[in-house]
């Protein structure tokens, strides 16, 4: 069964520091629903990976899941299962996720093997998810290394691998940073088409408000590690209020020579 | 004199395929520009264009096929010793992918001292001092200087690696895409850290990026690259008046400052919760 909504409920992180505990995400509740984007925007360091990895069961050691669960249409799921059956991910920072000695190609069967979908078909599919993201010359990436790879086709990459997947829903961590411009708006078009193709629902993880003006129809505002602001995307930008929320949309603005209104 | 300039550089790559046979690829072709001291410059172009090859052949890290890289009027393949040590000290990159570009089994303070140890004088207390006021100058909390790589947010990684770069005073830092994981806030502030730097000390930048906003808020004059090549130089006042496709490419495609009244998605009216 596919699920339409999934939600991550009262999400709690912590971490110590020395030996006083600190919240890295405190309580966080967010719902995403198929054909939808939900934004994830805060400030660097307020947990918005912390809340991708938290919810995927993925924390780096010393950091503990403080309390929290994901359901999927009200049925709360093991990280595990919900791992790739439930979420695809894209990751900040496309070259560490990458291993260093192996093939592109490497990379996509052992993505579909874990998936437990390799078949006859895999080329085709392989074939199909790079084409998507605009990798055309198919065969040539196939065979190259990260390190012979600019950022930008690494993060395609990334996506095709993403894709693969089949999974409605999709987390993804500043898929964008690495693009350039031009093929940020192409991948930002491709999530569109996605989203509404495949009726994926996604959690954009994202510092850039160009992004989330682009793309989001919800947005939510972490500031450390809480949720400050939740809303539509519209009223995020016409009516922010949020101190912290005000901050961010004043200085997106200013790098247009715009300021905000009131 | 130049800072550091570019004297018709060009770069291959061999790459090879699945018979062994070597495909050589050609990324850097006809190089030529120049950095004076306390300017800055952008490079902008897009993905794979060649502009972190280009970044690194800059800094010596790898050799150029063809041309040189001079540093103030010498090939840095040419400088004695002593020069070689101020030309490494004075030029300083700040890579792309911050991960990549650190220990991982150092901490914070480690990978900030390790250019102190190499390129200054400082004793250890100096050093321990040095690593503060930097951590501070990036809007970095004292207490992360004990925290490893894995420990720190894709941002905060971002400003140790700048931190690092800045510690040992630098004439030049190279920025590659060095602020592309802050948000616009700290991206805001960085450059405004930038910008104090080199009214203070003179310090030049050389702006990798492909975002034009940020090159039209912080550099003067602007090198747009594509496929390898410089196709066009210009000061940021007149980007409006790019003319190659490549440049207005780049151009086009900056997102919207605000999101555009669109027909909203399926089932945009429902509620939140
Ligand atoms: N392994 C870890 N152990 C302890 N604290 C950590 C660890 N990893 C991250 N942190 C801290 O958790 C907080 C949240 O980090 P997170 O990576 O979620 O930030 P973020 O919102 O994604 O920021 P950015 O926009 O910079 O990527 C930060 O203050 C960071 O220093
Ligand atoms: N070590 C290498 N071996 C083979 N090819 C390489 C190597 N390093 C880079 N390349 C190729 O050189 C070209 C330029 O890459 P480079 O990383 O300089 O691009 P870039 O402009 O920095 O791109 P991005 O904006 O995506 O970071 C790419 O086609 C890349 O595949
Ligand atoms: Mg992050
Ligand atoms: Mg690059």
């Amino acid at each position: 069964m596919i699920g339409e909504t999934l939600s991550i409920e009262n999400l709690s992180v912590a971490t110590l520091v020395g030996s006083e505990p600190r919240m890295l995400v405190d309580g966080l509740s967010l719902t995403i629903r198929r054909g939808r984007i939900s934004a994830l925007v805060g400030a660097s360091g307020s947990g918005k990976s912390m809340t991708c990895s938290a919810a995927l069961g993925v924390l780096p050691p010393g950091v503990n899941l403080a309390s929290g669960r994901v359901t999927v249409d009200g049925m709360a799921r093991e990280a595990a299962t919900l791992r790739g059956r439930h979420v695809a991910t894209i990751m900040q920072n496309p070259r560490s996720a990458f291993n260093p000695v192996r093939t592109m190609r490497d990379h996509a069967v052992e993505t579909l093997k874990a998936l437990g979908r390799f078949g006859s078909d895999a080329a085709d599919r392989i074939e199909v998810s790079m084409v998507a993201v605009g990798l055309d010359d198919v065969k040539h990436v196939l065979g190259l290394h990260a390190f012979e790879m600019s950022g930008g086709m690494l993060q395609r990459m990334m996506i095709a691998l993403a894709l693969l997947s089949e999974a409605p829903f999709l987390f993804a961590d500043e898929p964008t940073t690495d693009l350039d411009l031009v093929v940020q708006l192409r991948v930002l078009e491709l999530l569109d088409r996605l989203v509404e193709e495949r009726n994926l629902g996604v959690l954009l993880v994202t510092h850039d408000m160009g992004v989330v003006a682009r793309l989001a129809d919800e947005v939510a505002v972490l500031d450390q590690g809480r949720v400050v602001e939740q809303a539509p995307v519209m009223d995020i930008f016409q009516a922010p209020r949020h101190h912290v929320t005000r901050m961010l949309v004043r200085a997106h603005l200013s790098l247009y020579g715009m300021e905000l209104e009131a | 004199m130049s800072l550091i300039s570019a004297v018709d550089i060009g770069k291959t790559y061999q790459t090879h395929s699945l018979l062994g046979r070597g495909i050589r690829k050609q990324v850097l072709e006809n190089i030529s520009f120049a950095i004076k001291e306390g300017e800055t410059v952008a490079l902008l172009g897009r993905s794979g264009c060649g502009k972190s090859t280009l970044a690194r052949l800059l800094v010596g890290l790898e050799q150029p096929s063809s041309g040189k890289v001079l540093y103030r009027g010498r090939s840095i393949n040419a400088l004695r010793r002593r020069e070689t040590q101020g030309f490494r000290r004075n030029v300083q990159l700040v890579f792309q992918d911050s991960p990549g570009a650190v220990n991982g089994r150092f901490t914070v303070r480690a990978i900030i001292c390790e250019p102190l140890r190499h390129l200054t004088a400082l004793d250890q207390t100096g050093r321990e001092a040095r690593v503060r006021e930097v951590l501070e100058m990036a809007e970095l909390p004292a207490n992360i200087a004990d925290m490893l790589p894995s420990q720190v947010s894709g941002g905060q990684l971002q400003r140790v690696c700048l931190a690092r770069a800045l510690a040992v005073n630098p004439k030049l830092v190279i920025l590659d895409e060095a602020l592309s994981n802050l948000d616009t806030h700290l991206q805001a502030s960085a450059l405004a850290l930038l910008a104090k730097l080199q009214r203070d000390n003179g310090t030049a930048y050389l702006f990798v990026t492909h975002d034009l906003r940020l090159a039209r808020r912080f550099a003067s004059r602007c090198l747009v690259m594509d496929e390898g090549r410089i196709v066009e130089e210009l000061p940021t006042a007149a980007l409006e008046d790019m003319r190659h496709p490549a440049s207005r490419l780049l151009r086009d495609a900056v997102l919207p400052p605000m999101p555009a009244v669109r027909q909203l998605r399926g089932r945009a009216s429902l509620p939140l919760e």
